[in-house]
């Protein structure tokens, strides 16, 4: 076992990929001299070259298409692309481009893509810089959504990712690089295909995934001081969703609440209630509950953004009604 | 620039930039104190053109800038205190406390943000300059960005229908060679950043960014080409910032010789200069400008410190036009 920082985790395997296969690189706005925005390839430049640590203009739809292209011809690119929100500008090559490119070729190309990119709010940086669209690329056929929540996934989910044929996109949430966990040391790379039970529990299943784990365990461990013992699945793949580890949880505990940082109206919470719905209906007492933002762009004042996001009270305060409310 | 300013356009112009020098200095310090949160991009070092800029402008035109424009905003006369009080997430400030220091609006005196992806203010200015054309407004639509925008696709397509359409848009390039950490002659093959422009058939100049009576010049010059019919126009404005890019950078991309080299063409100090050389600055100005600037700041700091936090009731408001004016055309 090692101590790390969730930033630290994903270094490192990054490290292990640059080491281990000459094709990959990792290219993005300030990922080289500069070390990252969020510091997570400090040093990397030094170690393996400005020419695999590859910094780029300010030009998303530019380098990220140029991830498209180059893994299309025989390369592993890591892009990182700083925040979801700018992502935005290069969505047109990532859902019409690498995500079609197979398909429409009749199978003659694939896109083993991985891009990177930090999600999410909670630091007070206004509606432009706090987006959580994780649900938008989970719609989307041909690509494969994960989201690592804790250090241990930082550290081997990008393993995953590399070794996938397909075009695979990394959410890594803002509040969760300086979180310190425990890292396996010489475990194999995460099954992108299965979610994680991160807290058996009977009483109620609290879904959720990414930034939000932190606060769903904190809700747990609240309920079960109250004698309510909660059952914690962080999902890991947005897309496709281990809808078996979802439904066999529901149909153990009978109660589900989902959490999820994007806005309720078209969230990957509602995929998920809907889920249930067709495949568990019967296995409930109560019914679903989702927690997820309101719905407004995030506004910046501490409070109102508080009062914007999912909070741990407000998750224990659903269980408790799943719970009470089954008669 | 002797003999270039009088004794009271002087005085103004020095007392603007020391303003919002003092402001952005006070601004760092409420950060490091935990009153003002989120990202702070400071304008320290770029004051002439925000200063210079504005004086060309008229009340009636349209400006537009990005995250870093607390001194766009002050020039352009939001009150300081409205600028503090945004920051602060406070009701009294020029937001309503919703956007904070990225995103200062002000429509009442045409300051239309505080955008805060990177040239995402230019498809807009085009589109405001579209709708004076079409309203047959004679007004100048000016847009701020920086030299890391220019590598944007937006910035390139907003050139191009500027051009294609003639509208009335003054591109004001302000830049400081960095890109967050990324000097522009890495990130952009062409750095004449005006040759770009050019390229568009964008008529296109460039102004020493730190000589503010230098840039005023320049704008009124190309504001009354845009007024006058000619399309859009383009100035790069070559410039520094002295801080790192934002309260969250470490700054270990540059030197402090390199910093050193631009803090001797200050433009605060470089107007000094110039005013003292034609005998029309005394020591007395200077401290009496110092003692005015210091007062209006920490009027500032009062205004936000004194002014009130939104109800959490309201968090759904301005999603979408309220009700008692929704169908007012
Ligand atoms: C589309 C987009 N990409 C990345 C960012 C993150 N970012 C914010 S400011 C900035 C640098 C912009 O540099 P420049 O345009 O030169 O303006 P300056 O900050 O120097 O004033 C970056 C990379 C962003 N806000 N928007
Ligand atoms: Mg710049």
């Amino acid at each position: 076992m090692a101590t790390m920082t969730y930033r630290e985790a994903i270094r490192e395997a990054h490290r292990e990929a640059l080491s281990s296969d000459p094709r990959v690189f990792l290219m993005g706005e300030d990922v080289g001299r500069y070390g990252g925005v969020f510091a997570v390839s400090l040093g990397m430049a030094e170690e393996f070259g400005e020419e695999r640590i590859r910094d780029t203009p300010l030009s998303e739809v530019g380098f990220v298409g140029a991830g498209v292209g180059a893994a299309s011809a025989g390369m592993r690119p890591i892009v990182e692309v700083m925040t979801v929100n700018f992502s935005l500008l290069a969505m047109d090559q990532i859902v019409n481009g690498a995500a079609t490119l197979r398909h429409m070729s009749g199978g003659q190309l694939s896109v083993p893509l991985v891009i990177r990119m930090a999600t999410g709010a909670g630091k007070q940086v206004a509606a432009q810089h706090s987006h959580s669209f994780e649900n938008w690329y989970a719609h989307v056929p041909g690509l494969r959504v994960a989201a690592p929540a804790t250090v241990h996934d930082a550290r081997f989910m990008l393993k995953a990712a590399l070794a996938d044929p397909d075009p695979v996109i990394l959410f890594e949430h803002v509040l969760l690089y300086n979180m310190s966990g425990e890292v396996e040391e010489l475990a194999g790379p995460v099954d992108l295909r299965r979610a994680a039970i991160r807290r058996a529990g009977d009483d109620v299943s609290l879904i959720t995934y990414g930034g939000s784990l932190p606060k769903v365990l904190e809700a747990a461990e609240h309920l079960a001081s109250g004698g309510i013992d909660a059952e914690v699945v962080d999902l890991r793949a947005l897309r496709p969703l281990d809808l078996e580890t979802i439904l066999s949880s529901v149909r153990k505990t009978h109660r589900a609440v989902v959490v999820d940082e994007g806005w309720h109206t078209g969230s990957l919470a509602g995929e998920i209630s809907a889920r249930i719905a067709e495949d568990a209906l019967y296995d409930l007492d109560a019914p679903v509950e989702r927690i997820c933002s309101a719905e407004a762009p995030v506004p910046y004042p501490h409070h109102l953004e508080q009062a914007a996001l999912p909070k741990v009270d407000e998750i224990a305060a659903a269980a408790k009604r799943r719970v009470g409310s089954d008669g | 620039m002797s003999g270039a300013v009088s004794r009271e356009r002087g005085l103004e112009l020095l007392r603007e930039m020391m303003l919002i020098r003092r402001f952005e200095e006070r601004c760092a310090e409420l950060y490091s104190a935990g009153f003002i949160r989120g990202f702070l991009h400071l304008y320290v070092g770029e004051e002439a053109i925000a200063t210079g800029a504005m004086r060309a402008l008229s009340p009636e035109d349209n400006v537009i800038s990005t995250y870093r424009e607390h001194g766009h905003a002050i020039a352009r006369g939001v009150p300081p205190g409205e600028v503090m009080a945004e920051m602060y997430g406070k009701v009294e400030g020029s937001s309503g406390g919703r956007g904070g220091s990225m995103h200062i609006f002000d429509a009442s005196r045409r300051f239309y943000g505080g955008h805060a992806i990177v040239a995402g203010g230019l498809p807009v200015a085009v589109g405001m300059a579209l709708a004076d054309a079409l309203q047959n407004e004679n007004r100048v639509t000016a847009c701020f960005f920086g030299d890391g925008a220019v590598a944007e696709g937006a910035f390139h397509e907003s050139m191009n229908l500027a051009a294609l359409w003639n509208l009335p848009v003054l591109f004001l390039c302000e830049n400081n060679f960095y890109a967050m950490g990324t000097h522009l002659s890495r990130a952009q093959a062409e750095t004449n950043l005006a040759r770009k422009a050019a390229s568009y058939r964008v008529p296109a100049d460039k102004v020493d960014g730190m000589d503010v009576l230098a840039v005023e010049a320049a704008v009124r010059r190309e504001v009354q080409a845009v007024r006058d019919g000619g399309g859009p126009r383009f100035l790069e404005c070559e410039t520094y910032r002295y801080r790192a890019h934002s309260m969250y950078d470490p700054d270990r991309y540059r030197s402090k010789q390199e910093i050193e080299g631009w803090r001797r063409r200050d433009p605060i100090a470089t107007l000094k200069g110039a005013l003292r050389a034609d005998h029309i600055l005394y020591e007395e100005d200077v401290s009496a400008l110092e003692a005015s600037v210091e007062d209006e700041v920490e009027g500032a700091v009062r205004v936000a410190e004194e002014g009130s936090l939104e109800p959490v009731e309201d968090l759904l408001k301005n999603v979408y036009t309220p009700r008692e004016i929704r169908w007012r055309r």
